[in-house]
């Protein structure tokens, strides 16, 4: 057992954690923060992303001792002050989700891409998000939700 | 009604706060993991259970004889098929722990239990099974081969059963007279559901007050306290609870009872703390049910003209292992009988024979059943059209059920109430601007890439079911649903539903019924759904059903509640109850300006200080069961246009234009979403999916490495029109739109391919028409 500290969602903590511990299993199981779901064993699903210093990633894919110091943000730490950050309010208002399983990491992983491209076009949105899947929505509302979020139609 | 209003839950979804079962962490709770099978079929030597029992953390090591030794119950079989002699259908006992033998890989052997999720695993790696392996069969043509390994003694040449609906001797006259018979040898491919989120369950037996409760991702809960009360764990219903919450996805794969979801609350009873396990990905691949899995052959005749005159299907499909629960219903009533299509076809004869291999159970998946009698009538129509030359939207015009033949029988036992195929092609047709695809036939020519068209018009059965039809058909249950409708004292109402909400955005819709009915704000509204020991009983949701039948129940039960508040208000108006309506939100005498708002009614049924106590009970809370009349009926048109790269084979679905009657709409958003999701899944049937096992039974698609799941790269936007004729035997007017797309895109994808490579002479493609098989058949075609 190692302790780490870092920050979730601007608060720090310390947590003990195994060298195997994932950043995932330091989420959900040590935080409780079960906004941040798994839904495959190989870096494919993309349930999982999160913010890590400003970038996104697959927390099922990272050691929590590499988090030491990080700056986590999770889909739990998006909203401010209680208002929807506006790649939430664009998937409710496109009805991006429906079973709601895949949304925590389809977000983050739009936010990202936002921050880099704040206008995407389709093609780049649905490029991005290549290691996100989604079973429900068939991608439609999600595409128009993170085009929406960029300020485009 | 009618509006796409926003859903309730997404904020907690959105936000991180839904509840599924694995973020449920009980206090004291402890963990299983399982050991599972590596094996197809092999004799169980032993089970060496000391290292596991010594490690870290391990509260107990159990296996079948544990499992026998308790006398829990195999997993039963909700659905009795008989074969064509009149004979009951094989029905070999599923253990939830292998015992002597396993059958499948992934058939669990052991479970451990341990403190920690990490302890379990490590613990399973510990036990020690020793196996005599057996040769296996994955295949249907394997399987049915003289002399196949059995995998079931007692079900000869692994056949479940041998059943056939539909007048051979008309089939064969109509064949006799015809100009022309088109044939067409297919498969369906084998998928696997992949909801996003893994099955889990967590089980707790509180020995205090003797109480199991079980969470589950289940899509019917009450169904799975009725099996796992009466036939596995023997525990009478009133001391079990299930509980499913926020569920991540189902398409089917959760509506069945699955081992460990007893096998938790077992373990619970025995262990003293809570266990919960969650699959991995590589564990769901092996353990949830898998869909589809057919090899058919069918017949179609024809006059010279193209009129339909009869059709021939022969079809085999996949069991898998064991029966899971309504797995013999799916390749028989969920599909023989949907063999009619939209079409006029004089005489049907159908013949399924059901067989075991040692592969994954399969049931229903989205669609289930539908989709393959889909596929089937698809591609023959469409080479019927192609080898008789007539125009393939024309050959569909010629043979529709026209719009004054409803209602409809088929000669497959259905009777269609509603339909108008004709409307939905043309809105499909003008969407995708078929006039106008040689144009862009020959525009993606002059780039090297063909294009193809492909068509498809469809029918599917949903509303499932009325009981006593489905119960001389063998289900061993009702399919009727309940709704339960409970006013507030200060006028907000509560809605308590047996149907689940994975996806579908039930709290929204069901709440619509609401503000539509009772006048009601919508955010004075709650949907309950999922659990056992708040809602009093329920079938769940699978076969788009929800709306169809959920939703009736729950107005049915509102018409009481309306009821009941006439007569309150006639107390309090002084009039009679027959010249009180209910309107706009209010009771009022008809033709006066006499009323009283819902929520003094509301107010009143609580606080019964003026009130006619004598004749009626205080309270505002009404129940009803509803059992529907006859299924319904939705169809449509899916049409897809796709470009082919003849170099790499590579198919890009270009434009999908959908036009669907699903009867009326309550969400129109909800209803385009449920259709884009369909779409998705049948686009991956068509061209990425498949799950494949090899000779010996090993499966080879058991994560996203190599089960290929469409990605959004992968798929256009959808074009989705509706036309509707409201369904006549429901209050709402609903048919359901949960399977539309799964069911109907598949053979236009195909058609369109195959449309595509027409002008190289290729005439057939299986699905998934992966790079390597259009390549393939591209090489063929030319030398």
């Amino acid at each position: 057992m190692s302790t780490i500290t870092l920050k979730v969602n601007s608060e720090t903590r310390a947590v003990d954690v195994e060298p195997r511990t994932l950043l995932v299993e330091l989420l959900r199981e040590h935080l409780r923060l079960t906004g941040t779901h798994v839904g495959c064993d190989t870096s494919q699903c993309g349930a999982c992303v999160v913010m890590v210093n400003g970038k996104s990633i697959k927390s099922c894919t990272m050691l929590a001792l590499e988090a030491e110091g990080a700056d986590v943000t999770t889909i739990e730490g998006l909203a401010k002050d209680g208002l929807l950050h506006p790649v939430q309010a664009a998937f409710k208002e496109n009805h991006g989700l429906q079973c709601g399983f895949c949304t925590p990491g389809m977000v983050m992983s739009s936010v990202d891409l936002l921050q880099r491209s704040p206008r995407p076009s389709e093609q780049e949105v649905r490029h991005w998000l290549e290691g996100n899947l989604c079973r429900c929505t068939g991608y439609h509302n999600i595409v128009k939700a993170v085009m929406a979020a960029g300020g485009g139609t | 009604m009618g509006a796409s209003v926003r859903r309730k839950e997404d904020k907690r979804f959105l936000v991180g706060k839904g509840q599924y079962t694995d973020d449920i962490t009980l206090p004291n709770q402890s963990y299983a993991a399982f050991v599972r099978s590596h094996h197809a079929h092999a004799r169980i030597v032993s089970i060496g259970k000391a290292a596991a029992l010594a490690a870290p953390g391990v509260l107990a090591v159990l296996t079948g004889e544990d499992v026998a030794a308790d006398q829990l119950g195999p997993l039963p079989c909700g659905w009795l098929v008989k074969s064509k002699d009149g004979s009951n259908m094989v029905e070999p006992p599923h253990p939830a722990l292998a015992q002597g033998k396993v059958r499948h890989v992934g058939d669990p052997v052991a479970m451990v239990i341990a403190g920690t999720k990490a302890q379990a695993k490590e613990a399973a790696a510990l036990v020690e099974v020793e196996y005599d392996p057996l040769p296996a069969v994955a295949q249907i043509a394997d399987a049915i081969a003289p002399g196949a390994p059995l995998v079931h003694d007692e079900a000869k040449g692994n056949v479940c059963y041998d059943w056939h609906l539909g007048d051979a001797a008309a089939t064969d006259a109509q064949f006799a007279k015809a100009a022309k018979v088109v044939s067409i040898e297919i498969t369906n491919n084998r998928l696997v559901p992949n909801a996003m989120e893994p099955r889990s369950a967590n089980g707790y037996y509180d020995s205090v007050n003797d109480q199991y409760t079980l969470y589950t991702t289940s899509q019917n809960p009450h169904v799975i306290r009725l099996l796992m009360g009466a036939f596995t764990l023997h525990v009478p219903d009133h001391k079990l609870r299930v509980i499913a919450p926020d569920v991540g996805g189902g398409f089917g794969s959760k509506i069945y009872h699955y081992a460990e979801e007893l096998l938790t609350v077992w373990a619970s009873r025995r262990v003293g703390r809570p266990v919960k396990w969650t699959a991995d990905r590589n564990e769901a691949f092996m353990s949830d049910a898998h869909g589809r899995d057919h090899v058919t052959a069918a017949e179609l005749a024809l006059a010279a003209n193209g009129k339909f005159l009869g059709l021939r299907v022969h079809t085999l499909a996949n069991m898998g292992g064991y029966l899971s629960t309504f797995a013999p219903a799916i390749p028989t009533y969920l599909y023989g009988t949907l063999l009619s299509g939209p079409y006029v076809i004089p005489a049907i004869y159908c013949e399924v024979k059901a067989i075991f291999t040692h592969t994954v159970p399969i049931d229903a998946y989205r669609g289930a059943g539908r989709p393959e009698a889909a596929y089937v009538l698809e591609r023959l129509v469409d080479k019927a059209a192609r080898e008789l030359g007539i125009d393939r939207v024309e050959i569909r015009r010629q043979n529709f059920i026209r719009p004054d033949q409803f209602p409809y029988q088929t000669p497959v036992a259905l009777q269609y109430d509603t339909g108008d195929y004709h409307s939905t092609l043309e809105l499909a047709l003008k969407a995708i601007d078929y006039a106008g695809f040689e144009k862009r036939r020959a525009e993606a020519k002059a780039r090297g890439k063909l294009r193809g068209i492909g068509v498809s018009t469809y029918i599917e059965a949903c509303g499932i079911a009325p009981s006593a039809v489905v119960g001389s058909l063998g289900a061993r249950a009702g399919l009727y649903e309940v709704g339960t409708v409970r006013v507030h004292p200060t006028g907000g109402v509560t809605v308590f539903t047996g149907t689940h909400s994975h996806g579908q955005g039930h709290e929204t819709t069901f709440a619509q019924l609401v503000v539509e009915k009772l006048g009601v704000p919508l955010d004075q509204v709650e949907v309950v759904h999922g659990d056992t020991g708040r809602i009093p009983f329920g079938m769940g949701t699978y076969g788009s059903r929800s709306a169809a039948v959920g939703g009736t129940a729950i107005v049915k039960a509102i018409d009481k509640v309306i009821d009941k508040g006439k007569k309150i208000a006639a107390h309090l108006l002084e009039a009679n109850v027959a010249d009180v309506e209910f309107k706009d939100g209010k009771f009022q005498v008809v033709g006066t300006d006499r009323a009283k708002a819902f929520g003094e009614i509301a107010f009143a049924a609580y606080v019964p200080h003026n009130y006619p106590i004598e004749t009626v009970e205080p309270g505002l809370e009404e129940t009803a069961f509803y059992d529907p009349k006859n299924f319904t009926f939705p169809g449509g048109s899916h049409i897809v246009e796709v470009e082919v790269d003849p170099d790499t084979g590579v198919v890009q679905v270009v434009d999908v234009a959908i036009a669907d009657d699903v009867g009326t709409i309550i969400n129109p958003m909800i209803v385009d979403g449920q259709a884009h999701g369909g779409l998705a899944q049948g686009i991956g049937q068509a061209l990425y999916e498949e799950c494949l096992y090899d000779k010996d039974g090993q499966l080879l698609t058991a994560s996203y490495m190599n089960y290929c799941m469409p990605r959004a790269a992968d798929l256009p936007m959808f074009k989705v029109g509706n036309h509707a004729t409201p369904c006549t035997h429901n209050p709402i007017g609903v048919k359901g739109v949960g399977e539309v797309g799964a069911i109907g895109v598949p053979p236009a994808v195909i058609n369109a391919v195959l449309d595509a490579l027409a002008p190289l002479g290729v005439t057939h493609i299986d699905m998934p028409a992966t790079p390597e098989k259009v390549w393939r058949a591209i090489q063929t075609a030319r030398h």
